[in-house]
């Protein structure tokens, strides 16, 4: 199975529209699911109070969850469309690295993180480093 | 209440999130080879691969992922969680190294040092973004005639 890494190539924007597909994806749903876990609070110390059905129901109770658990779903049959069409070892690790980057973007305008200088470097240094990993 | 520096056990967590990830694709990805092609014309053979003993493991291990990641994602922010998640790609090659004797090339030993030097510094850092108090409003009740 080869890759098409050329806009000229045939098939080149099908990949891309899957690549795609999985990172917009995967990245609304996590955002979506940090935002409910953020408005949730520390699971932890919820199991120690409420139990593990108090923690489970504080989780199925928030709308956002929800909301996510539905993009990443889309997400993962996204994937499972793109790894029928193309080798795993170049979808997982190009989806994985350049979610890494968008899900950055998406924590410090969405979720008002404070992604730092040490953030980012970290983000774009696992993002290549998954790259040259896959090859 | 969150915690600036981790715990053993949220450091566990982590490697939870870490290690389920690369195993849960592996899982899939080997089940998904042994069908034909899908498209998107007749996908009703995306549904029938769920219920595949390959792909029931890998959803098992990507099951497992999630719930390790909803509970790091409650005491740490998404840009800190998602880097050191990144980790499981490295253990997964020196697995494959020292367990399967695969060979790895110089790239991908690249590809380690850049993930590990990438997780050190985040893991350096606070692992959530302490939002400040509502100082304004404390003010306005304090200052506000009886």
């Amino acid at each position: 199975m080869t890759l098409p890494f050329s806009a000229l190539q045939p098939g080149f924007w099908a990949a891309a529209a899957m690549i795609a597909a999985i990172v917009l994806c995967s990245t609304a749903g996590e955002v979506l699911t940090a935002a409910a876990m953020k408005s949730i609070g520390d699971i932890d110390e919820i199991r120690a109070r409420l139990g593990l059905k108090g923690a489970i129901r504080a989780v199925v109770t928030c709308p956002f969850f929800f909301l996510g658990v539905f993009f990443l779903a889309l997400a993962f049959f996204s994937l499972l469309f793109s790894v029928n069409h193309m080798p795993v070892s170049f979808v997982a690790p190009a989806s994985a690295s350049l979610t890494l980057v968008t899900n950055a973007i998406a924590a410090k305008f969405f979720l008002h993180e404070n992604v730092d200088r040490r953030r980012w470097s970290a983000a774009v240094l696992v993002c290549i480093g998954v790259y040259f990993l896959a090859h | 209440m969150a915690h600036a520096r981790l715990s053993p056990r949220q450091y566990l967590i982590l490697g939870l999130v870490s290690v389920c990830t690369p195993l849960g694709d592996s899982c899939l990805s080997r089940g998904m080879a042994h069908l034909p092609p899908i498209t998107l014309a007749h996908p009703f053979p995306l549904i029938a691969a769920v219920f595949t003993p390959w792909i029931i493991l890998g959803i098992a291990l990507l099951i497992g992922y999630f719930a390790s990641y909803l509970t790091a994602l409650s005491w740490a922010d998404l840009s800190f969680v998602m880097p050191a998640a990144g980790f499981g790609n490295v253990v997964i090659a020196l697995l494959s190294h020292f367990w399967l004797h695969e060979t790895i090339s110089l790239e991908r030993w690249a590809g380690i040092v850049l993930i590990t030097i990438g997780v050190g510094f985040v893991a350096q850092g606070p692992s959530l973004t302490e939002k400040p108090a509502p100082v304004a409003a404390s003010i306005q009740d304090e200052v506000a005639p009886q």
